[in-house]
């Protein structure tokens, strides 16, 4: 069996004259959980529906699960998803609509209440689907996705219309079940979320992969930033001059210095700020987190 | 694709749709069939477009389901309407893609949800059937009917005939109706569209040029349940039924089939 639970290559999707996705290639591991980021209209959601055998590619190959992606039925029973928000009939209840399901993918009845109870919608199952909240909708979404016991999860923004208790459950139900095994492709605008949960990383700019792999790696790829504050706020460019002086790129940024060094520029510049009289209220090295970096790459 | 039936079957059943849709097959079954004995003096008529049915015609034995033949269009309008809601409304609310990602068999989901709605007409029909018969049995004596000859063999007979006949053309009518729901993706646009042209263009049509009646599709699926009329030939009204309907499906199916899911 592959070690990839999802490997595309020159995945391309084209809608007349209008290029979706392109050439779009990434192999996400088995047992990881990984982002799906990318500013709106990047292809995201394009690209879910292509993995799911929704939306025909126009070039382009892949595999799930070790199955080419043009047989989406010898994979799909192993893969949970919702994509593109929760979507369920309105005048049905939650348990109704999960009843649907299972018939359809003939799982057992008996599993419909403990996957409610899972997502915490046990004691709003009888209620129609119609009077839940935005966050019982995206519950009723990701329980329906479990169905299967799934190998690989793929959810797209499943803390939309979330409270942020919410965002706290759903990010420990994908932590436990990656640590089951299972694979969880994950897409969401929460870049600090993301940030959080996903070893791996996925990020799409106009249709086009721009990076792929650890996320880890990512970041240590990108220019540590010192930040200094001066006790006094018409010390901030004082302190600018000082770090551009010595040879450095910086720029003032929410009231603080920001200097693309790393840190062991740090113990100079405090120097340098004491000399020309300076008292620094604060002084940090700090990563770019994957927002700054997602905004870095896709110029957002 | 028993599962897609299955699982079709659990939305048909839900009450507003189910019991709804059934008191109003009872009630304009009942109505229908009532009509033609409570109207049988009546000068306006008691068939359709004024149309005289006298006792010698009831008391035939054909007489005892004239009134369920006659409900056989307006039965035929109901399924146009369910089986275009309950395949266009997958698209409005987003919930092919979840059938798509259980059964990725795109045929499958089709001829198991045309399964699911066949039932669900064909108990529209026996519902239509036992209320019409029934009330035609209660009010025959009042309206001085002969009913001897329809409890006779050619009596029975007709009865069978005529609940197949009604079969074959409600199925026709729900069939157009997927179709219509399959192809505008919107249940307001698809039942508006399949019930104006049935009931509106249809009968402009025939008003302005008679002879273009052979070849509509919604008389002819009418004339199927009726065993024929005087204009349409019942053998004339399957053939070109059919030929609607299997050509419209295999269209429908094609799209269907080929179609990008991306709502």
């Amino acid at each position: 069996m592959s070690e990839l639970a999802i490997s595309v290559k020159d995945l391309t999707k084209n809608y007349g004259a209008r290029v979706a996705v392109s050439h779009a290639t990434f192999d996400v591991p088995y047992g990881t959980i990984c982002g799906f980021v990318g500013p709106n209209g990047s292809g995201k959601t394009t690209t879910i529906r292509m993995l799911l055998g929704l939306v025909r590619t126009t070039g382009g190959t892949g595999e799930i699960l070790g199955e080419s992606i043009t047989h989406p039925e010898k994979y799909l029973p192993k893969v949970g998803a919702m994509i593109e928000g929760p979507a369920f009939y309105p005048a049905l209840s939650g348990k109704e609509n999960l009843n649907v399901l299972a018939s359809l993918g003939g799982f057992s009845k008996d599993r419909v209440q403990p996957l409610l109870e899972k997502v915490g919608l046990g004691d709003r199952g009888n209620s129609k689907f119609k009077t839940y909240s935005l966050g019982m909708k995206q519950r009723l979404g990701i329980a329906a996705a479990l169905f299967p016991n799934p190998k690989l999860l793929v959810l797209d923004e499943p803390t939309n219309g979330l409270d942020p208790a919410g965002i706290q459950e759903v990010r420990e139900l994908i932590r436990d079940l990656a640590s089951d095994g299972t694979t969880v492709f994950v897409s969401s605008h929460l870049l600090s979320e993301i940030e959080m949960i996903s070893e791996y990383l996925v990020m799409l700019r106009e249709g086009k992969v721009i990076f792929y792999g650890k996320t880890a790696e990512l970041l240590a790829q990108q220019q540590p930033v010192i930040v200094a504050k001066g006790k006094k706020v018409s010390d901030l460019k004082k302190l600018l001059k000082i770090a551009i002086d010595s040879g450095h790129t910086a720029s003032i940024i929410d009231g603080a210095v920001h200097v693309i060094s790393d840190s062991s520029f740090a113990a100079e510049f405090n120097e340098l700020a004491f000399d020309a009289g300076i008292t620094l209220s604060s002084l940090n090295a700090v990563l770019p987190t994957l927002e700054e970096t997602f905004f870095e790459m896709t110029g957002e | 694709m028993w599962h897609v039936t299955f699982s079709e079957l659990r939305k048909l059943r839900r009450p507003s749709l189910f019991l709804g849709t059934m008191g109003a097959v009872i009630f304009f079954s009942g109505l229908f069939s009532s009509l033609l004995f409570l109207l049988i003096d009546s000068p306006q008529g008691n068939g359709d477009r004024g149309r005289m049915i006298g006792r010698e015609i009831l008391a035939l034995p054909t007489g005892g389901v004239r009134g369920f033949a006659s409900v056989g269009s307006f039965l035929g309008i109901i399924a146009l309407c369910v089986f275009a809601a309950q395949t266009a409304q997958e698209y409005t609310y987003g919930t092919l893609r979840n059938l798509l990602v259980r059964q990725p068999s795109r045929m499958k989901i089709l001829v198991g949800k045309l399964a699911a709605m066949k039932i669900f007409a064909i108990i529209m029909v026996v519902l239509a059937a036992l209320v019409s018969i029934s009330a035609s049995i209660l009010l025959a004596p009042r309206a001085k009917v002969n009913t001897d000859l329809w409890f006779s063999a050619a009596g029975k007979s007709a009865i069978l005939e005529t609940f197949i006949n009604v079969i074959i053309s409600v199925i026709g009518f729900g069939i157009v109706g997927m179709i219509l729901g399959l192809l505008f993706r919107s249940p307001i646009s698809a039942i508006s569209l399949g019930v104006l042209w049935l009931l509106i263009v249809e009968n402009l049509l025939v008003a302005v040029k008679s002879n273009t009646e052979k070849w509509l599709p919604g008389s002819n699926l009418s004339a199927i349940a009726q065993g024929g009329t005087p204009t349409l030939e019942y053998k004339h009204a399957l053939i070109v039924g059919a030929a609607y309907v299997i050509f419209g499906a295999l269209v429908a199916a094609g799209l269907f089939k080929r179609r990008d899911v991306s709502n």
